[in-house]
Order: structure tokens, then sequence, then C-alpha cells
């Protein structure tokens, strides 16, 4: 689950870190109130689950009213990188002297908490790893024993930041680990953090992942769910809960695991076709979640024909054709569906779809005669 | 021979009295594992189809000396029964669970290679572990796998593993041992783990390794191929036309900051002789060239 750099900063204030003062508006009237409350100087902030805001437009200091009001004119509704702003944290402007850079995230290969610190903030880390490596400092951090004071210490020190940010970034480096682990997150950045020029370390942006697997004991990131990027199409999928993700083309797709979705979406694109989407349904494959999963797919527009591709491992070949058929009982499809139908009693699975098969159902025996034809039938 | 687990293994479940549990549990039985015994805090002295439940796998183990566990409890209790599972004395511990989150499992992935070295954690959100004809531990399809050999096959992807065994069943090829690693971040055991144990199985004549989007495991693996395996290998990579910055499914199996793509994977595995097929049934027909020329 991606949060807003707002959602972030409050995350990060439940820890103990400094963050501004500031307040979330959706409209360019809500914006002038809040600038008005927290008295400007204030930056109006684009809220989008993408990089690159600055760039776009989507980041503006404003000194007066006046240009809060023209800044949120034309940030609410702007896009960046295909996200719409919908909504514009309006904060109170900071001094900066410098700017720096920290995060934590699971380096897979070590198996272990990777946290990085740079004086260089305020670009993209990965720019600055690739032309200045040496400006990031590493730790490790073993997962059971967590991080030391000592440990961050000496991180801090070997990421040669200036004597007066030292005792501030300790500080908030330690809380920061803290936030990511107790709070279940796949990412905490904050880039920039900030030395004001009082001396104060201080949190000027938040970009944090939580772990979607840990919300059985964090009740209140609910909330986070209805915050989440999504286009109709996944948001009428993830109601249901199928495991989808929209695409651009017009052959939808129903398989059952992510291995064999994420592959018929490949071997569409392979035989030159456009996949729509990819939609795991899980092992079961029964009516109730094939009638689902149908209905998604037939509500997208763009879809001109069907690819279900299902791999029989425990679930017979006969229970998978007949949820097949009572689910198209269910749902009035518009466009043909191409079956292939394999694993445990195939042949019996096919034979049972043998006698209803038309112009809008066809099957084929493999995964890439399927894929073809229903490519075929989408152009 | 077979990797990990054969005809001898005594299995333990744990969660067995679950709906999930039972059902797998049962299968699982009666394909010819050993199961032994289930665990259940309060229904100690019980059984779940002739199958009897202990207080825990200390318990468990001591009274039918079983070696190997299977997890069937939920999400958030799956990190206790993992350590359970190790103080309890099994030394394979098989985790079919998905939903677990990555910061439990980094920490008992730790905690196992610091406390309990010898114990082997396969999963968690894994299919789990077939030796066709022996042994068959978690939620595979048994009778869709052809005993004997001389295949061993290595898989991320719990179905893309079935259509392996499946096609090669097919041609009627057999297989050693079919190991489903799971797709989570932090899987407790690698590719790598399966290579070396297939490389020194002796009935093991071919691999073939099933990899997906995400992380770097398949690129350690075909660096560890280049210089350790002398057994000649197939694969497949699943999501080659992935969107970057979308979750296919697996937790794992993401695209970020240009990492983890499919065609660096398949570049990685070609560079170390694998023969990398596109979809899986070239993946299998590979397969079935290789096994003809052995």
């Amino acid at each position: 689950m991606d949060l807003f750099e707002y959602q972030g900063k409050q995350f990060f204030a439940e820890y103990g870190m400094p963050t501004s003062p500031g307040k979330i508006a959706f409209t360019i009237e809500e914006a002038i109130q809040a600038a008005e409350e927290l008295g400007t100087p204030v930056m109006v902030k684009a809220q989008v689950h993408t990089g690159g805001r600055g760039k776009a437009g989507g980041v503006k200091f404003a000194a007066t009213i006046e240009d809060v009001r023209e800044h949120a004119t034309n940030i609410v509704g702007l896009d960046i990188k295909g996200h719409t702003v919908g909504r514009v944290w309006i904060e109170k402007a900071s001094d900066i002297a410098e700017e720096y850079y920290a995060s934590f995230t699971l380096d897979r290969s070590a198996k272990k908490h990777l946290g990085m610190l740079s004086k260089e903030g305020g670009v993209e880390i990965e720019t600055v790893a690739e032309e200045n490596p040496d400006a990031i400092a590493k730790i490790w951090v073993d997962p059971v024993d967590g991080l030391s004071e000592e440990q961050c210490k000496a991180w801090v020190e070997a990421a040669n930041l200036p004597s007066e940010a030292f005792g501030g970034t300790v500080d908030i480096l330690m809380k920061l680990y803290e936030a990511y682990t107790e709070g279940d997150a796949d990412l905490v950045e904050i880039n920039p953090l900030i030395l004001t020029p009082e001396g104060k370390v201080h949190v000027l942006d938040a970009k944090v992942t939580l772990d979607g697997n840990s919300v059985f004991r964090h009740k209140s990131y609910e909330q986070y769910d209805e915050t989440q990027t999504r286009d109709e199409r996944e948001t009428a999928a993830h109601a249901k809960g199928l495991q989808y993700v929209g695409l651009e083309g017009s052959v939808g797709v129903i398989a059952n695991g992510a291995g064999l979705a994420m592959s018929t979406v490949d071997v569409i694109n392979q035989v030159g076709g456009k996949p729509a989407n990819f939609l795991d349904i899980g092992g079961g494959a029964n009516a109730d979640v094939m009638a689902g999963a149908l209905e998604v797919i037939n509500n997208d527009p763009n879809v001109k024909a069907i690819f279900i591709n299902i791999f029989g491992g425990i679930t017979r070949g006969e229970e998978v054709a007949n949820g097949i058929l009572e689910a198209m009982k269910r749902v009035a499809i518009e466009s043909p569906i191409v079956i292939r139908l394999d694993g445990t009693n195939a042949d019996e699975g096919r034979a049972i779809l043998e006698p209803n098969l038309s112009d809008k159902l066809l099957m084929e025996t493999t995964m890439l005669d399927a894929a073809r034809t229903a490519v075929q039938l989408a152009q | 021979m077979s990797i990990f687990v054969d005809e001898t293994t005594k299995v333990i479940y744990q969660g067995l009295t679950g709906s999930q549990g039972s059902y797998y549990g049962r299968l699982n039985k009666e394909y010819g594992t050993q199961v032994v015994a289930g665990t259940h805090p309060k229904k100690a002295g019980t059984d779940v189809n002739g199958v009897p439940i202990y207080a825990n796998v200390a318990e468990a183990v001591e009274a039918t000396g079983a070696t190997a566990s299977c997890i069937f409890i939920p999400a958030a209790g799956v990190r206790g029964a993992v350590m359970e599972a190790a103080e309890g004395g099994v030394k394979f511990v098989v985790a079919v669970t998905e939903g677990v989150p990555a910061h439990d499992e980094a920490i008992f992935y730790n905690q196992l290679k610091r406390d309990y070295p010898d114990v082997q954690l396969l999963g968690p959100n894994c299919p789990g572990i077939i030796s066709p004809g022996k042994c068959n531990i978690g939620i595979t399809a048994g009778h869709i796998a052809k005993p004997g050999g001389p295949v061993g096959i290595v898989s991320r992807s719990g179905t893309l593993t079935y259509q392996a065994l499946y096609e090669l069943k097919q041609k009627d090829i057999g297989v050693t041992t079919c190991v489903g690693i799971g797709g989570d971040p932090v899987p407790g055991t690698s590719f790598i783990d399966c290579l070396e144990a297939f490389e020194a199985d002796s009935e093991t004549k071919a691999i073939m390794m099933i990899g997906e989007i995400g992380g770097s495991a398949e690129e350690e693996a075909a660096e560890y191929i280049k210089d350790n395996v002398t057994k000649p290998v197939s694969s497949y990579i699943a999501g080659v036309t992935a969107p970057p910055g979308k979750k296919m499914g697996h937790a794992g199996a993401i695209v970020s900051g240009g990492k983890g793509t499919a065609k660096a994977k398949m570049e990685a595995l070609e560079a170390a002789g694998v023969r990398v097929g596109n979809n899986p049934t070239e993946a299998g027909e590979l397969m079935a060239e290789i096994v003809a020329s052995l």
C-alpha cells in the first residue's frame, strides 16, 4: 500500500519524527483556507502516488494567499505521469540549509534491512547511486537484532554529515527504523531530510509503502485502502477480492495462479496481441469466482475477446468446466471466449464443454493455440 | 534418489485440525506421505482422520520421531509456528501459508540461520515439495507427476510448477523431486539451495528452473550455475511483458526501479549456459530435448 506524502508524514509523526504542520485540501477554497490557518508562506504540494512531482509543476512555494490561489488552481486536476491530482497538501514553508536522503527497505539478496543515508538529498537516489555512489552510506541491519544506537551513530558518521546535523539525524533514523519495522513498511524514505539554518534536522518529504499482508495487526491501515491508485476495473476487481491488474490491450485474461496468469499475459504478447489485464482467480476456479472474474472483464469496454486459461491441479477438469458454464449463465458476456483447459481430468472437462461450443465459446488444447485464437478474435 | 524428502520422511502437520490442513493432510497421506501427527495446543489427544494430535511440535517429535513439518496456520501465526517447529526438533519445515508479513519472514529467516542452521525452511507462500511416488508435502496434485527421474524441478510459481510437472509427464519424463520455493520476498529455501542439492543427487540428471519477475534470485542462481552446476538446466521466466511498478499477484513479483525484469534474468541464465524457453511449453520441449540427449 502506497501512502500519500501527507499520510506518510502523519505516520512518521506518530513515531515522534519532526514534521511541519500542514493541512490536506481537496479544492482551491480548502487550500486557501488551510493557508490562512497555517499562515503564509506555505508550500502547495500535489499528493500523488508517483515521483517527479516537482518537475511536473506539482510542488510550489506560495509567499501570499494570492500565490496559494494561483498554484492550487494550477495543481488541482493536474496530470502527473498519468495520475490526476485530487488533493494538495498545504504545509508551513521551511528554510533549508542542506538536504539529505534517508531510507530503509528490505535487501532481498542479503535478507537484511538496508538503510541508506546520503548528504546529497533532494534528488533521486538512483541518480546519486549512478553518479556518485560513494556519497551513499549503507548499513545492513539484522532483523533479529534491530538497529542499535551505536551502529546508527557509526552509520551517520560514515555519511559525513556536518557535526550540527549529527544528533538530530541519529534521532530521526532510530525513529525511522522503528516506524519501518513496527509499522510493517516495505519502504520508508525521507527525501529530503533537511538541516535548517537554525541547525534543526527535519522531515520535509515522506515516501512510505506499507505491507498489505500486515493489515491484520494494524487495523488503522484499512484507511489507506481507499486512497490506493486504482482504475475503475481494478476497483471493481478489488471489491470482489480478485488479484487484478489493468493493462491497455483488448484480450481479457482469466487464469488460475499468479505464475500462469503472468505467463498468459506473456504468451498473448508473443503472438502479437495485447492483453487487457492480469487476473489470477486462485486455485479453485469455481462458478462464483469465475462469474465475478467474467463480470469484471465484461465491463472493460476495450475487451474484444476473452482467454480463460485454467490448469487443474487439485481441482478437477469437470469442476472447472461446470464452473465456467455456470458462470456464463449468470453473466451476459459480449466478447467471444477461448478456453484452454489442461491438467487433472482435462479430457472429462473438455467433454463437458464440447456440446456448448459455438462461435462465442471456443476451445483449444494448448496455451499457444488458445492465445492465437483469442488474439485473432480480438482484431 | 530425491532431495530433501523421501518415503522415510515422517511429517507433522501444524494446523491439521483446520479446513485447509485437514484437506491437504488427507490428500498427502493418501498419496503415501508418512503423515504421522498434527498439532493443536488445545486438542492434544484427539485425532484427525486417524492422525493423532499433539499439543506442540516437540511432543509430536518425541512421540513419532518426525523430522519434517508442514504449516497450514493462518498468516498471523506463521512466525510462531516456524520457530515452534525448529525448537521442536524437526529439520525440514514447509510453510504453505500465503500473506505472511515480510518483516516476520525476515526475522524468522535470520533467526533460523543463526540458532538452527541445520533446519531448512521451504516457503512461506509455496505449494510445497513432492518427490513423486515417495512423499508429497503441501498442495501439489500428486498424480500429475511421474515418479523416477531424471529431472529435478525448482520453481517460484505454483501453477507453473504443476504445468511443468504435467508437461513432463505427457512426454513420459519422470521427476526426482519438485520444489516450489514460493513467490514471497524472503523465501526460506532459494533456487541455489535446490540447485546445489540437485547437483549432488545422483539420480537427477537435468534441472528445470521456473522463475518470475522481481528481486534478483534468478540472476544469483545463474551465477551459481555458471560456477557450480554441471548438469544441463532449462528455464522459463514468467512476466516478460509485466509493466513496472505493478505487483503481479505474488508479493515478490514486481519490477521496481528498472530491476528484476524478466529480460535481465533470461539473459543472465542464457549467459550461464541455461536453455531458456519463451513460454512454459517451450521450456518443457527444451527439457525433453535435453533428456533425449542424456
